[in-house]
């Protein structure tokens, strides 16, 4: 049961085949016999997720109407407030907080009744590709344990791998959704930015943190994106329109008459050569299901890479500065009369780790007069830049693709030390969040040279979130159908049972 | 061209708040000329004729009823707290004993 698709437990609970306590525990065990391998859960909620599933099954018993995804267990990000469950964002400086209120995604997840297992590892503050950025230890891929499973939301992702959960919850600044999934065969969706309230996740970037849904189907990541999606009064930057209709199009999967736009700047040289060879083979298959491949420039996102290390760096040293040992979180050296300075000094020294202080240096720099309109200013032009290259792009076609990310997934410290090759995992992910507009990545396939999963980026613009769905089940169907079993079937048996 | 000194980066450190070690601030020093002549790229296409983006969304300021709506107990509100006293978070002084 655990490795079968979130519809598909739907299906069984609302049958009454199997109740939510027994799903719940299902997971909770599987967590319990190879998450001490795969490292993707920070905090296990065993009594809240029962204590939810059993209020579930009580529902269902009563013959209440219930959301479709009612009892099915989910891994929820933790950068996401959730009253009373100790929330980390993988840093010290927050070590043992317990949010006093539920952030605006949990709880649409709780009255949807998805049961929420625990919290999953990331990069500190999601500032990473490869969740070796923790303070708590990093999180292994599933598919090799020696290898990352992307970042910053790995552990939401590397549960999904590893059977642990079928849903869950990412964030994603300038790929944490989408590179996470690529790199262990699974579905992530960034959408439109506004899509999904902001409110209770602890800000990095905020005019580019954007929440989203991850899961092992298209079909999964669709019922997800509806149940947490639509306006809310707490986040001025929310979008008050309907929300795309992703599931409809997830279960259609029509691509006939479509225009999909490749982007000649996201492929070449610097992509390893099963990532491409997984991309043309994509491209055949959507071809042969009805639509029209175009090819389309977007000169300035070449510029990309650089404007993102400018601005999310920026944004993080002015959002990171709430964390000042004043009303939550770490306190260290206040003794003997100490200043407030001098405590709030020595806190940021040992509450954060090495990526996040170099980002606020960065950030702190780039704002900083003198600089401001060379660092800072010339990148938020460059955003301007990669908007209408967009904005052209999508004149003649209906979605962009790309491949997600650059290479497979790489060993854990190969790339640690050196912030810049670290950097370019996120390059075709990135123009995204610069944009708003909406991304998703779903698997391609295995890359030859090293049998890992490589990931497929559907790019749709701003609230037509609908059509990166409808693109992706016609591929996943596509690809299904020539594969005979979904590419999970091919994650190796971890240590424990399965 | 884009280089950071050692002392650069202490007097960063210091408007971030952010103590250091001499040997962090060296090693960070040596980091930042890289990244910073990465990230000096965008000065190539950014001319004056370019309208800054700072935000995907084209908002202007967003209102709500001037109502009074249920809000954190004070409990709740200093649970986090790292000292409290009376109802009210405890800091470190903030200005000298003098003053």
């Amino acid at each position: 049961m655990i490795r079968s698709s979130a519809s598909e437990m739907a299906s069984a609970l609302a049958q009454g085949e199997i109740t939510s306590v027994a799903l719940t525990q299902l997971h909770l065990d599987r967590i319990a016999s190879v998450d001490k391998d795969v490292h993707a859960f920070l905090h296990i909620d065993t009594e809240g997720a029962l204590e939810q599933a059993s209020a579930v099954d009580a529902k269902r018993a009563k013959g209440e109407k219930l959301s479709p995804l009612a009892g099915v267990p989910l891994a929820l990000k933790d950068v996401l407030a959730q009253k009373g469950v100790p929330t980390t964002c993988g840093s010290k400086i927050l070590e043992g907080w317990r949010p006093p209120y539920d952030s605006t995604v949990v709880a649409k997840l709780k009255k949807n009744d998805i049961v929420i297992l625990g919290k999953t590892n990331m990069d500190e503050f999601a500032m990473g590709s490869s969740t070796e950025n923790s303070a708590y230890g990093p999180t292994h891929n599933p598919w090799d344990l020696s290898r990352i499973p992307g970042g910053s939301g790995g552990g939401s992702a590397a549960s999904l791998a590893a059977f642990e959960a079928p849903l869950a919850i990412g964030t994603d600044t300038g790929g944490s959704i989408r590179q996470p999934a690529a790199v262990t065969g699974t579905v992530g969706v960034k959408p439109t930015y506004g899509g999904v309230s902001r409110y209770g996740l602890v800000a990095f970037s905020s005019s580019l943190d954007q929440a989203g849904p991850c899961a092992r189907t298209v079909l999964d990541t669709a019922l997800l994106h509806e149940a947490i999606a639509g306006h809310d009064a707490k986040d001025a930057t929310s979008i008050n329109a309907p929300v795309p209709q992703v599931v409809a199009a997830a279960k259609s999967g029509d691509v006939k008459g479509m225009k999909i736009g490749v982007v000649k700047e996201l492929n070449g040289d610097g992509y390893q050569p099963g990532v491409r060879a997984r991309f043309e083979e994509s491209l055949e298959l959507l071809a042969k299901a009805g639509a029209e491949i175009v090819e389309v420039s977007c000169p300035n996102f070449e510029y990309a890479l650089a404007a993102y290390y400018l601005i999310a760096p920026s944004e993080c040293s002015s959002n990171l500065a709430r964390f000042d040992a004043m009303r939550y979180g770490l306190r260290v050296g206040d003794v003997n009369g100490a200043s407030a300075e001098e405590v709030m000094n020595l806190t940021r020294e040992v509450g954060f780790g090495r990526e996040v202080k170099r980002r606020i240096i960065l950030g702190t720099y780039a704002l900083s007069s003198g600089y401001y309109d060379a660092y800072y200013g010339s990148a938020q032009k460059v955003r301007t830049l990669i908007t209408q290259d967009f904005t052209a792009a999508f004149t003649k076609a209906d979605v962009l693709v790309s491949p997600t990310c650059p290479t497979t997934a790489f060993k854990i410290g190969e790339k640690s030390n050196d912030p810049l090759a670290m950097y370019l995992n996120d390059i075709a992910t990135i123009p995204v969040n610069m944009a708003g507009i909406g991304g998703m990545s779903l698997p391609s396939g295995l890359a030859d040279e090293d049998g890992l999963p490589v990931g497929f980026q559907i790019m749709s613009p701003v609230m037509k979130d609908e059509r990166m769905y409808s693109v992706g089940a016609a591929l996943e169907a596509a690809l299904l159908s020539k594969w005979g079993a979904p590419i999970l079937s091919k994650v190796p048996a971890l240590g424990g049972r399965v | 061209m884009s280089s950071l000194s050692r002392d650069e980066v202490a007097n960063l450190a210091r408007l971030a708040r952010i103590e250091m070690s001499d040997e962090e601030l060296v090693s960070l020093a040596s980091e930042f000329t890289v990244i910073l002549e990465a990230v000096a790229r965008v000065q190539e296409v950014a001319s004056a004729d370019v309208a800054p983006t700072s935000h995907p969304l084209p908002l202007r300021n967003v209102f709500r009823p001037d109502v009074t709506t249920p809000s954190l107990t004070p409990e709740e509100a200093l649970s986090g707290a790292p000292a409290s006293e009376e109802q009210r978070f405890r800091v470190p002084q903030i200005l000298g004993e003098e003053a």
